[in-house]
Parts: structure tokens; sequence; C-alpha cells
């Protein structure tokens, strides 16, 4: 397994770069980010060719992407626009968009995966099919209308939360913003996990198991679901980076300062170094969570080997 | 909420019991804090580096400058300055009054000012709104408009004379220069700014009514009431807790569910409900932002002779009471000028300079097209930046104004841009090629700041290169007219030029907006659509 993961490693070297120089030059392609610096009005040419000074806009492209990569190895990733370090935006908001993502996974994991080992089991039967239903409806809903609707009841209608995260974002805060941001993802988990449970439920391991005189939460639990969790786990290990980088209108309405509005104002800001920085560690998390499913794999199903 | 009223009542009979005050009907709690939307500043919150409302919030309530705007009448009244002397409307004698300090104990002085200007005006400081001290003399030395390196750290025209006194020479005469003293980028600075600016940045410290008790960036800024604090405008409340929203509308439903006191910005998509939901605590005030269609004069076919009915017919196909009624839900008030109903009649405003020009009548607007030799290439595209500010509707509902006026399905069309910043970047680098969405919001309540900037000659926000020789010289004269009416009647003269050349076409006077909770009363916002925060009363 040691070469395996030495292989996989070395092989996030040239997509990394690659990622991180189309993210770097497609910000460049937005034009020159000074002078929206100075509202309604043209900067002074002497300002403004200070600021482009100081933020290295006034190099050739290519120079700046060399530059940036150099700083980055040394774990300098530049200052925003708003005279803040890069890093210092990326402490702050990587810890909430991480609790959120926690949040996020446990209720698919929890709820995801118990609604799927209960439907695949009740195959046909009315709980399956009036569950199905609902996942249906759920990932048909565009997630902003799922966490609209639930701010609006559960945070101005029935008063029973804030409709809003402090910048804190503590986990109990985080519970709905999280329930909204899985909800799609949930239900996707749901229906896979189902379809894989009631696939496997009649394997002949699964007979054996039971003619074994196994206890039934034995079967279900170590031969059953074991067996039944390598999808699933393929798709909350990608879930992991979409989820950090992809929650940006959960972020935006239920005013959490995470990943996704750091990004997003970035973006609207061009502050390049922002959204290369953010970009560079989303592309990061998403390769370690790709490597971490795969190792999974193996620890699911023993057949698996790497070499 | 419950159980602060509680303990308030608690409070207020332990009061009673010992002091006869009145707790009861309309009473208020002086210590209680209030929170209230905010964006995050795009730029480092220090004086001369602030050029937008959400940085500028916060500066007007942690400093105090030479003058202060009444934030209903818009007047500059003396504030720190206890005389600001001239003669000649080139050099000022400044008297700074006694008895001021910074919340940090230190005395404000005139070298408080002086440095504090120095700074602003350093090239090598980066400041955004450097050239608000290019009237000084020396500029040029302190701030090379070639972007070299600055011969001078120190403007020549700038002398402390005394303690409490120093002189300012300008370069030429503007005898309005007073009265732009209350702009933010003017405020005193402490020591402690020059010493360590990184930690005065994450600490702001000066000479207001609040003091900063924390400030964690881009998520809240904790003020409280500085009890020292010298002026009369002493805060009324125990503090303000600004809190960045992501989302306007997040804010807005905040503030429905009772855990925000304040709104400055109510989401365009709520102004339908904003009646029903908040009733009389909603705030819908005349504010210094005015909204126009400007011109790329560089472009041949917009520059040539003959255009200006073009521009006078487009401007009449516009129907701005039907937009601005039904598009912005009376939160714009249709146009009659190029500048402000803010600034009032004694500050130059005054109903119908542009006349007829801006009422919608769709014959005349035909035939004035036709004579100005028709719209070149037969199409407008309207240009505005797309990611803030809801233009695309009101762009939207402009092209179908003119459509319908002309009888021609194609006659206007949006030419939306991804980004603010990519919007500025085609204005700089004149690539425009038809009119494009033009917004001024106000630096000080004077004609001056409405014209000057926009329509001289090389002016830093003249977008479109307009260029008059006309205007100018009235702009000039205007400038160094000492009294003041006479120059408030030149500017209007001024004004009479971009008329008759309809250097741009007013759309709309921007008002500003504001919601706040039960619990807030005496809510006001001043002229540059900002809540007088310290007048805000809790409880």
């Amino acid at each position: 397994m040691g070469p395996y993961v030495v292989r996989r490693l070395l092989q996030m070297v040239p997509v990394f770069a690659g990622a991180t120089l189309l993210i770097f030059l497609m910000v460049n392609v937005m034009g020159d980010p000074v002078a929206g610096l100075c509202g309604e009005r043209q900067c002074d040419p002497a300002t403004a060719a200070r600021l482009k000074q100081e933020f290295g806009l006034d190099q050739p492209v290519w120079q700046q992407y060399l530059t940036y990569m150099g700083n980055v190895f040394t774990g300098d990733f530049g200052t925003a626009f708003n005279g803040q370090k890069v890093t210092e935006l990326m402490a702050t908001s990587f810890p909430v968009t991480l609790r959120l993502t926690i949040v996020a996974i446990l209720f698919e994991i929890a709820i995801g995966v118990t609604l799927g080992v209960a439907m695949g089991l009740r195959r046909g039967r009315p709980v399956d099919t009036g569950v199905l239903l609902v996942t249906l409806v759920v990932i048909s809903v565009p997630t902003f209308v799922t966490g609209l609707l639930l701010q609006l009841l559960l945070g101005v209608e029935w008063g029973w939360i804030k409709p809003s995260v402090s910048w804190q974002a503590g986990f109990d805060e985080l519970i709905v913003p999280g329930l909204v941001l899985a909800s799609v993802s949930l239900a996707y988990v749901t229906r896979l996990t189902r379809t894989s449970i009631a696939e496997n439920a009649r394997a002949d391991y699964v007979r054996t198991a039971v003619a074994k005189g196994l206890p039934r939460h034995r079967v279900i639990v170590r031969h059953l679901l074991r067996n039944s969790l390598i999808p699933v786990v393929t798709f909350i290990g990608a879930d992991v980076g979409f989820l950090m980088g992809g929650a940006i209108v959960t972020e935006r309405i239920f005013n959490i300062h995470g990943v996704g509005y750091q990004l997003y104002q970035g973006i609207l800001r061009q502050s390049t170094q922002t959204v290369v920085g953010f970009v560079t560690v989303l592309v990061l998390v998403f390769l370690v969570a790709n490597l971490l499913v795969d190792l999974l794999y193996a620890v699911l199903d023993p057949r698996i080997r790497y070499a | 909420m419950r159980g602060a009223t509680h303990a308030r009542a608690v409070v207020c009979a332990v009061a009673v019991a010992l002091v006869a005050t009145a707790c009861g009907g309309g009473g208020s709690d002086t210590g209680a804090v209030l929170s209230s939307s905010w964006g995050d500043p795009p730029n480092p919150l220090e004086p001369a580096n602030t050029n937008e409302v959400q940085g500028g919030k916060v500066l007007s309530m942690i400093f105090r400058g030479l003058k202060q705007y009444d934030p209903k009448t818009g007047e500059a009244k003396n504030m720190l300055a206890e005389t600001i002397d001239t003669t000649d409307g080139k050099n000022y004698t400044i008297t700074v009054k006694k008895g001021w300090t910074f919340s940090n104990g230190e005395k404000v002085t005139a070298r408080s000012f002086v440095d504090a200007w120095n700074y602003g005006a350093g090239l090598k400081n980066n400041q955004r709104n450097a050239y608000f001290f290019e009237y000084i003399d020396g500029y040029d030395k302190t701030h090379p408009a070639d972007g070299g390196k600055q011969s001078a750290d120190t403007l020549s025209g700038l002398k402390v004379v005394g303690d409490r006194t120093f002189t300012v020479r300008l370069r030429q005469k503007f005898s309005s220069f007073p009265d732009t003293l209350g702009y933010n980028a003017y405020a005193p600075l402490p020591r402690a700014f020059f010493d360590d600016r990184a930690a005065w940045l994450k600490k702001p410290v000066g000479n207001g009514p609040y003091r900063v008790a924390s400030y964690t960036r881009g998520s809240q800024l904790s003020l409280r009431r500085w009890d020292a604090y010298p002026g009369e405008d002493k805060a009324r409340n125990g503090g303000v807790d600004l809190k960045v929203y992501t989302d306007n509308n997040t804010a807005y439903t905040d503030l429905m569910a009772g855990n925000l006191d304040l709104v400055d910005d109510v989401p365009a998509s709520q102004l339908r409900n904003v009646r029903t939901d908040l009733g009389d605590r909603y705030i819908n005030a005349p504010a210094g932002i005015i909204q126009t269609l400007a011109f790329p004069y560089y472009d041949k076919r917009w520059g040539r002779a003959g255009m200006e009915k073009v521009r006078e017919g487009l401007s009449r196909a516009i129907n701005r009471d039907q937009i601005t009624r039904t598009i912005f839900r009376n939160t714009r008030t249709p146009a009659v000028d190029w500048t402000s109903p803010v600034l009032g009649k004694e500050g130059g405003y005054r109903a119908g300079p542009c006349g007829t020009a801006c009422v919608y009548d769709a014959a005349a607007a035909k035939r004035l097209i036709k004579e100005g030799g028709g719209l070149p290439g037969g199409q407008v595209r309207i240009t505005y930046n797309a990611d803030t500010g809801s233009h695309r509707e009101w762009v939207d509902a402009v092209c179908n104004s003119i459509n319908n006026a002309l009888g021609d399905d194609k006659a206007c069309v949006g030419n939306p841009i991804g980004t603010f910043a990519d919007y500025r970047n085609r204005i700089t680098d004149r690539k425009m090629t038809g009119p494009f969405r033009a917004g001024w919001q106000m630096d000080y309540p004077l004609i001056q700041n409405f014209l000057q900037p926009l329509y001289y000659t090389g002016a830093s926000s003249n977008d479109g290169k307009w260029s008059n020789p006309d205007f100018d010289r009235l702009v000039d004269r205007a400038n160094a007219e000492t009294d003041a009416a006479r120059a408030v009647e030149r500017f209007r003269q001024a004004e009479e030029v971009l008329r008759t050349n309809m250097a741009a076409i007013p759309l709309w006077y921007q008002n500003g907006n504001a919601g706040y909770s039960q619990r807030l009363s005496n809510v006001a916002l001043n002229p540059f659509s900002v809540p007088v925060y310290d007048q805000i009363k809790v409880g």
C-alpha cells in the first residue's frame, strides 16, 4: 500500500500545478482589478500604479504566477485588497466551513445511510415508496428554496432558531444550515444505500450468514452494510470537497462567513490572491479526499488490494 | 429579548426607589447597545483610504473633523474648528478648538491634522483618497502625477504655527474649501497611527463619540460610547455592533426575526413588503446620490456636434416617473437637474435646469433623434455592471421605455459587464461604445462636488471625457468667488452649459432607505444615506 500512496501523491503534483495555473489565468483574464478599488471614479494614475506595484500586478502574468507559486510553497498566500493576509482569511473561514461540512456529512451518514438501509430491507413496501418519493422531491427542489423556506419558517415564523449564524458559527448554530446543505446529497446517499442494500440482500454470503444463525443486526451491519457501502463512500468522499467549495448559496442565505463567502467576495473584487489561494486549498482538499476514499475501499472490501 | 426587558424593569424599579427618575413612558436606556447591518469595507479602515459607504460609516462614528455636516440640512458646521479664516480664498488660517482629545487621551492639536493630511497626500502610502489634498500647495511633490518617487514627505502648503493653529495655502482659489473639510479624508490622526499603523488598523483610535471596543475583520465591529467625548453630539445609546452580512436579504430576515435592530440597505426584492412588514419603522429619505447615463465623447459617433439632440431625444424617451414608481417603489425620485435635492436652495439645487428635456414625450423623442441624425448604428447599448446594485432591472426598463417611445424593438439593449472592476476598467481604457451607467454619491454637500469631478475637463470621475471650455471657465470662476452665494450662482450657470449640451442624461435621485426594530426610536438617515447612529435611542 505504501508505494501506491506515494504514486498517488506524486500524481497530485501535475494536477495541482495545472489547476492553480488555470485559475490564475482565469482570474487574470477578468482584467485589471485596481480599477475597481476607487469606487465610481478613476483611480489617480500615480496611486493606481503604486497599488499595482504593491500587488505585483505590473509584471507579466507568467512571472506573477511563478512568484506566487514560489511564495505559496513558503506558506505565503499573499495579501487581499483590504490589506488582510490571505492566510488570515483562510484561518477564519476554513474552520467555519469545515464545521458546516462535518455537520452536513454527519447528516448524510446518520440519516441517509439509516434511511437507505431501512428502505433497502423493505423494498417495494409503502415505507420504501414513500421515502423514495420524498427524496425525489428533495433532489428536485433547489437548495436556495429549501434554505430560504426553512429560514423563514424556523427563524421568523416559529422562532425556533436564529435566521442567521453569528460570526463565531458554533456547531449548534450550524445544524439547520448543515441540514440544508446536506439535503440534496442526503437524498442521493439514501437512494444509493437503498439500491446497494437491496441488491446485496439477496447475495449468497448474506444467505449463508443467516443460515449460520447469526443475529439479524449482525448480518445487516457486519455483512450486508459493509459490502454495500462502497458506492456510498465514493459519493460521500467526493462530496466533502464539493460541500466545502460549493456552499456559497447556503453560506449567503444563513450569513455564514466561510469559504464560499470569501470566494464570492474575492471574485467580485477580482482579488487574484484570495481566489487562487482558496481554490488551491480546495483543490488539495479534493485530491486528499479522493485518495482517502480509494484507501477506504481496501478497508471495506478485503478483496481490493493496492500495490 | 424578553429577559432583557425584565431585567430593565427591575433596574428601573430600583432606580425609582433610589432617585425619582422617569423609567416609564418614553424613557430610554442610554446604556443599551444596538446592532446594525454592515458590509465588509474593501479597503483598510483609515480616513484617507476609505472611499465607500461601509468604511465611511465607521469613520463617521469614530472621528470628528474640523467641520461636521448637519444630518438634516447637510450644512457644514464647525466641529473641531474654532475658526477658519481667509481673506483671499487661497490662504487659510485654521484654529482647532480647545479641549478635544482622542479616545486614548492624546490631545487633538494642529499637528494631528497636518500629520494626517501629509500622510494622506503621500504617494508611498497608497491612499485611495489622496487626490482630496490636490488643492493644497506642494501636492505635486508628495504625489507626483507620473507615479515617480515623491520628492517631499510633507505638503509645503501646510504649516503648524501654534499648538492649535495651522495655515493652509492652496495652489488656486477655492472658496468652498472650508466646507469640504467635513469629509472623512480630512480627519485628524493620533500619534498611535504613525507609530504602529498595523496595530492601529486592527483597532482604530479616533476622536468621535464612539470608540472601537473590538474588531474582527470581515465579521463584526463593536463600537461603544466614549463617555469622555468632549463634543456636543454625545452618543445617546451605549454603542453599536456592526455585523457583516453576506447578503442584505439575510440582514432583512434577521430584522424581521428580531435579531437585528437596524438595516440600512433594504434589499430591492423586499421593497414591495416593507410597508406591511415594518409600518412606520421604514425610512425612505433623500440622499446625495444621482444616477445618470454618461456618453463616450472619445467615440467619434457620440462626440460629434449635433449629437446633443440625440442625447436629449434619448432623455425624453425615458419614462422616469413610471420606472421610479414600479421598479424602485419610490426609493428614487425622477431627476430634474444634475445635482441633488439634498443640497437645498442655498446649496444650489433647484427644480428645473433640465426642464422639458427630462420629461417623457415619445413624439418629441422621435423627432429630436431624427433631427440629430439618428442613433449611431441604429442602436444604443447601455453598459452596466451586473454584479451589484440590481442595475439590470432598471437598464432593461429604460431600454423598454426607449424602444416603446421610438417604436423600435431594437433601438436599445442592455450590455451587462460581469464585475464592477471590469466595468471600471473598460471606462478607464475608454472602451465604451455607447451610453453607460454613471452613479455619483457626493463626498460633501456642495454643488461643486456634483459638477466639477464629473464634468470638468480631465476630472477624476469625468468618465465620458466630456470637455467644454465654457463649463470649465464657469467652474474656475465659481471657485474663485469668495462669496458663497455668488459661487453657487456661477455653478448654476455652469449647470446650464450641461443642459445645453446634454452632457449626461440625469435619471433619478437615489434615496437612502433603512428599517429598524421596535426597540429603536429617533432613527434618521443623513444626506449620505448613513444612519445618524449617535442620535438613536434604544428602548
